[in-house]
């Protein structure tokens, strides 16, 4: 949304950062594997429970870093870590 | 004997239309647009693929595998059990939504700025459960700055009384206050980690709420670059309340979809939602052909993402509380089939 990018380009660098093919982005089984590899959070289900799935800011902080952009609450959280943002 | 389909009313109503009708119908909407907003008809080719959206006679519709947009929207975190922060996760975990907005009840600019320290508390926790966007919202609702509830004089009481210099001058205090409320809202708000703002309804008194909203984005984006910024529209062309009233050369007065845009766009925001209103008397299909005939010159000029508002009573979709999804999913999926929208 920062970067008002259209949807169409927004794919293709999605995409690229996350090393799959648009076509990727709208399987939701791909996606869900995906996003549990790369930590960056997924649907919560009662019978498949991943304990060890990140908190939210831990998912955004890794969306912003794979994605290399900029989301404002994980860099309010890293000045209130000190460590930047 | 001609087969009937289900389809429905822009009140919501469900009826029996034939195929042939149908048709009609959509040729009639577009030509509608056409002629008031001085756009060019849609094409056959994209009456042709609506009329397979609309005569069918499906539950549901969606749009092929690989053409799915983002979804905005205004006003999440209406809880139905528990709190507002439970409502919002509910939204991400159950709904799937791609982005929720936190707001208060008291949708309106003027209204939340009294409350800010606890919106800013609400959005904090927001931002440590939920992984989607969280962005903030409300309405800049110049009107709440005239008497009785606001300090400027009543603009909708001078105009019927030919005070046409006062009312404009009313206008004109008010819009300095909104921006100002605007602004600070916003700020407080991205200051406690919201995504992103959202000015929703903007122009829905006219012109003067328009341009209130136009300088309160250029502020946003002068101090905040990295703001995402989004502007939905409160009617398919802006009233002119004040009429005299422009933004960097244009009148504003009148502005249709693709005027409205190019304002939006100069002004730094990065989305851009057209609302065109759904007349309850003509069938969806009508409304339907109607709104994308206004809103398709857009597409060829943005430079920012396009999401139409497709909800109640607005892109096609009835004027109802409980919009039935039967309808909801085909205006959705004609929206974004024949305007390769960036989103919903």
């Amino acid at each position: 949304m920062s970067k008002g990018m259209r949807i169409q380009e927004a794919k293709k660098y999605v995409a690229a950062k996350l090393g799959v093919t648009t076509r990727d982005l709208s399987d939701n089984l791909t996606m869900h594997e995906l996003r549990g590899e790369l930590r960056m959070g997924r649907i919560y289900e009662g019978e498949t429970t991943y304990f060890d799935d990140p908190s939210p800011l831990e998912a955004k902080y890794h969306i912003a870093e794979r994605l290399g952009i900029s989301i404002n609450s994980v860099n309010r959280f890293k000045r209130g870590l000190g460590i930047g943002g | 004997m001609e087969a009937q389909v289900p389809t429905r009313m822009g009140d919501g109503s469900l009826v029996e239309l034939t195929r042939s009708q149908i048709r009609a119908e959509l040729e009639d909407g577009t030509a509608a647009a056409a002629k008031r907003g001085k756009v060019e008809p849609l094409a056959q080719d994209e009456l042709d693929h609506l009329l397979d959206i609309f005569a069918s006679a499906a539950r549901f519709t969606g749009v092929d595998i690989g053409d799915e947009v983002i979804l905005s929207q205004d006003g999440t975190g209406q809880p139905q059990m528990g709190g507002q922060i439970e409502a919002l996760y509910q939204t991400e975990q159950i709904i799937c939504q791609d982005s929720v907005e936190a707001c208060h009840m008291d949708y309106s600019y003027p209204a939340v700025k009294t409350i800010v320290p606890m919106e800013q508390a609400a959005m904090k926790e927001a931002q440590e459960r939920l992984t989607i966007p969280v962005h903030y919202g409300a309405q800049p609702d110049l009107g709440r700055y005239s008497r009785p509830n606001g300090p400027c004089g009543n603009w909708s009481e001078l105009l019927p009384q030919m005070k046409i210099d006062e009312a404009r001058a009313a206008q004109e205090e008010a819009m300095e206050m909104a921006v100002e409320d605007m602004v600070f809202v916003a700020e407080s708000l991205w200051e406690a980690g919201a995504d992103g703002i959202n000015f929703d309804t903007a122009g829905a008194a006219g012109d003067a709420d328009f341009l209130a909203t136009l300088r309160a984005v250029e502020k946003l984006r002068g101090r905040h670059p990295d703001m995402g910024i989004m502007v939905g529209m409160a009617s398919e062309m802006v009233l002119g309340t004040h009429g005299q009233l422009e933004y960097d050369g244009v009148r504003l007065a009148g502005l249709k979809p693709h005027g409205q845009m190019e304002a939006v766009q100069k002004a730094g925001a990065t989305i851009y939602g057209p609302a065109i209103n759904t007349n309850t008397s003509r069938s969806v299909a009508w409304n339907s052909a109607r709104a994308l005939t206004y809103v398709k010159p857009c597409m060829e000029k943005a430079e920012i993402p396009v999401h139409l508002n497709v909800g109640m009573g607005v892109g096609g979709v009835p004027m109802y509380g409980f919009a039935p999804v039967d309808a909801v999913s085909r205006c959705s999926k004609a929206a974004v089939d024949i305007l390769r929208l960036d989103g919903l």
